[in-house]
């Protein structure tokens, strides 16, 4: 009874600590790569506007990176205090790969940020180009691996069980390189690409709401559009892919995804759009169905069999009440994504991309879009996994380590006043430096009357701070 | 031949341990120096002297974390339940501290407030820290490849001594450090309580090196009886060879050795602490042999090992190099 409670309790504190904390990466993969491609096209083209843009981002890339560092070191350590047993059994596995991620990218990020933040007057151009460069690298090798220990929980390989009950890695390159590897890694990257390309839009249509003269905001703005075009429709492909591995490897898991109890031994399963799961009476009520298109999704033909969520036994199916709604939060934004894209590119192709105040105001709106269906994602991916933490091998009830119920709860309720606190200020303080217009070219090339009016105190109504 | 990678790897997770210690050790000391620093002037000189290098450095906490959940999984599991309190706080105290770096310089009304938590954070880390060792060295209860003891067990007045000799032993770090780092009047409250805090941790060195051996009959053994007796001679010499290194470096307002001579301090209290603990991993039960995940767990992180760390040695020294010497008023890019 009381193990049970401290079980949920541990559950609940990782999903909430790794959810705070994945939205740092996702927007610090993007925002890294980014700042090198600004600082990069500084380099070769000498164009101011890409130097400013990156001193822009680069205060508010610290920021978050900041949050990022601080909510991770959290999570290398919950694995031992609420995970132990977990932790003891799959840590031939999964250690040396987390071993290879801070050797390889959490060294390198940090080793070159403080150049990349602090000395571009110290080693100059080039060099500062190279740490920029160094610190996305780093992001990347921080997806590859940490990707790489997610998918192998999903679908492990290359592995035995010895006799202390532990995960033993037989075959390196197949445990790295498990089947759900190369989908999952690809479609974070995008999703980490495309979360940034919409922050960056926002704040770009924000500023050229207000002074549409502005050239960095303008910059930002259009560098965004193309993102949003190219990323999109691949996020989209991708997404499909995964969901078709996952069909292959997980099919408990996309079944809790569709809302499908029923199996379709004959194909023909019916899309359902909406509506309301119930894993207790294990239908879906008020469904609203087109009928043969999940078939068609997700094998790609209508006569290929479906498993429903009844062909698997009640105590090894996830929970589809809570999947099906993250799934359809995710897909909707991904599409939402793609339309913006389409959108911005059609008005920069009647020469309106400035001029388009509607348009702006959309892409304000999809600013955060990108971390809602990342965390949607995850939500769907982790907890589609359940009940195993290493699927169909390792049960979450038997992850868990001998620590009493109080502990579990004192910990997690100081975790959530302190993430609460601590990353609702630096939310905050990432939004007033969105909200301060980006220098702009001062004088040759600006049109208007207006430019000495270009407004410099942050949308927050704040006094602006610090440096 | 067969390579024994338990026994390197546990020299290799107690280097990145250490390096952790020193590194972090004179950051986290800066921070609980902090409230002695007066004006802003002076914080933000301060706190600029490890603005560039504090995330490298607790990436090696990092290491200590991941290396021992890759090589030793099952102390890995056993630590971080035994001490679940002490790491729990430790972390939130590092979350304070650690946005503390950018926050104060995003907000004017409120700095005060990430001033205090670069404080608070910095001296609950180190403390949290120090009681987690005393726990670790008083030893820990295991049953079944799990933890056996209670939620409490962590808490005794040896392991509060450890906590606050290391509060101590990292302030003076820290001094040593803004000393190296720093000119006028941060350099002059650095030494003036270098002075201070100097005598105080050689008492809590001694005090906790008196009552170790006492703790579990394998340290009296190692300390007291054999071959091993000898560095009961030897290391204490050396620790007053670097306190001797330290007092007259202060004394001669040399810029550089109070903080190699506190660093000094650190690694011999280290060397004894692994002198006490081997060839345990989580004593008294666990070896590094029984904690020690497969060969073929260890080979493979070690292959990486053996290239990429010395690339992060290199390009650590490097990020040092360029921000080396005095830190000067308004540098940094805030």
């Amino acid at each position: 009874m009381f193990g049970f409670e401290a079980l949920d309790l541990a559950r609940f504190q990782f999903a909430f600590t790794v959810i705070f904390h994945i939205v740092f990466p996702a927007f610090s993969i993007g925002l890294a790569s980014y700042l090198a491609v600004l600082n990069g096209l500084h380099l070769i083209t000498g164009r101011e506007a890409y130097m400013r843009v990156f001193n822009y981002w680069k205060t508010i890339f610290a920021v978050g990176f900041g949050m990022g560092v601080v909510s991770g070191i959290v999570m290398s350590y919950q694995f031992g205090t609420n995970w132990a047993v977990f932790s003891d059994k799959t840590g031939p596995v999964l250690g040396p790969m987390l071993g290879y991620e801070v050797l390889s990218a959490f060294f390198l990020e940090a080793g070159f940020l403080g150049v990349m933040l602090f000395g571009r007057e110290r080693v100059g151009p080039k060099l500062h180009f190279l740490a920029t460069a160094m610190v996305a690298l780093g992001t990347f090798f921080s997806a590859f691996w940490i990707l790489s220990v997610n998918s192998w929980m999903q679908t492990p390989a290359g592995y035995t069980l010895n006799e202390a009950g532990q995960f033993v890695p037989e075959n390196w390159l197949e445990v790295i390189f498990n089947p759900s590897f190369p989908y999952r890694l690809v479609h974070m990257l995008l999703a980490s690409y495309l979360t940034t390309a919409l922050v960056v839009g926002a704040v770009g249509a924000w500023h050229v709401l207000r002074d549409r003269s502005n050239d960095s905001a303008r910059l930002m703005l259009s560098m965004s559009v193309w993102m949003l075009l190219f990323t999109a429709p691949l996020q989209i492909l991708a997404g499909d892919a995964h969901g078709l591995n996952t069909l292959e490897h997980q099919p408990a898991k996309v079944a809790a995804m569709e809302g499908h109890y029923e199996g379709h031994p004959e194909g023909g399963a019916p899309l359902i759009l909406f509506g309301i799961p119930d894993d207790e009476a294990e239908t879906v009520h008020y469904a609203v169905e087109i009928p043969y298109l999940s078939s068609l999704i997700l094998t790609h033909d209508l006569t290929s069999p479906l498993k429903g969520l009844k062909d698997f036994p009640k105590e090894d199916r996830p929970p589809a009440e809570i999947v099906f709604w993250s799934f359809r939060v995710m897909v909707a934004l991904g599409f939402a994504m793609l339309f913006l894209g389409l959108w911005g590119t059609w008005a920069r192709m009647r020469g309106r991309l400035y001029d388009s105040p509607l348009l702006h105001k959309a892409q304000i709106l999809m600013g955060p879009a990108g971390f809602v269906s990342v965390v949607a994602g995850w939500i769907t991916t982790e907890v589609g996994r359940q009940p195993f933490t290493v699927y169909g091998l390792l049960r979450t009830a038997e992850s868990a380590s001998p620590i009493d119920t109080p502990a579990v709860a004192s910990s997690l309720i100081a975790f959530v006043v302190v993430y609460f606190a601590v990353f609702g200020a630096g939310t905050f303080y990432m939004l007033r430096l969105m909200g301060k217009a980006p220098e702009c070219a001062s004088d040759d090339d600006i049109e208007g009357p207006l430019v000495g009016l270009a407004p410099t105190t942050p949308v927050t109504g704040h006094v602006p701070a610090g440096e | 031949m067969e390579l024994d990678l338990p026994f390197i790897w546990a020299g290799l997770i107690a280097t990145a341990v250490l390096i952790y210690v020193l590194l972090d050790g004179f950051d986290l000391g800066v921070g609980i120096l902090f409230p002695l620093i007066r004006g802003e002037r002076n914080r933000d000189l301060a706190m600029n002297t490890v603005a560039p290098v504090w995330d490298g450095n607790e990436t090696w906490l990092i290491l200590g974390g991941g290396g021992l959940f890759a090589v030793f999984p099952l102390a890995y599991g056993v630590v971080m339940s035994a001490l679940y309190a002490p790491i729990t706080a430790m972390l939130l105290a590092l979350i304070f501290r650690g946005v503390a770096f950018e926050f104060r310089w995003r907000t004017r009304r409120g700095k005060f407030l990430w001033d205090w938590a670069f404080f608070g954070g910095s001296i609950m880390a180190a403390f949290a820290q120090g009681i987690a060792l005393g726990a670790l060295v008083q030893g820990i209860e295991v049953a079944d490849r799990v933890y056996a003891g209670g939620y409490w067990d962590w808490l005794t007045p040896f392991s509060l001594m450890t906590g606050v000799a290391l509060v101590i032993g990292y302030a003076l770090l820290g001094a040593g450090w803004l000393i190296l780092k720093t000119e006028d009047a941060v350099q002059i409250m650095a030494r003036n309580i270098a002075w201070l805090l100097g005598p105080l941790f050689l008492m809590m060195m001694g005090l906790v090196s008196l009552i170790t051996p006492f703790l579990e009959p394998v340290y009296f053994e190692r300390w007291f009886n054999g071959p091993t007796a000898i560095f009961s001679f030897i290391v204490p010499f050396l620790v007053l060879v670097a306190a001797w290194h330290l007092f007259t470096g202060l004394n001669d307002l040399d810029d550089a050795r109070p903080f190699l001579a506190t660093a000094s301090m650190f690694i011999l209290a280290f060397i004894g602490l692994g002198l006490s603990f081997y060839p345990y991993i989580v004593p008294p039960s666990i070896t590094i042999w029984d904690a020690a995940g497969p060969d073929i767990s260890l080979g493979f992180l070690l292959v990486g090992t053996a290239v990429l760390l010395p690339l992060i040695l290199g390009y650590t020294a490097y990020a040092y190099w360029v921000f080396r010497g005095k830190v000067k008023a308004g540098e940094g890019y805030h």
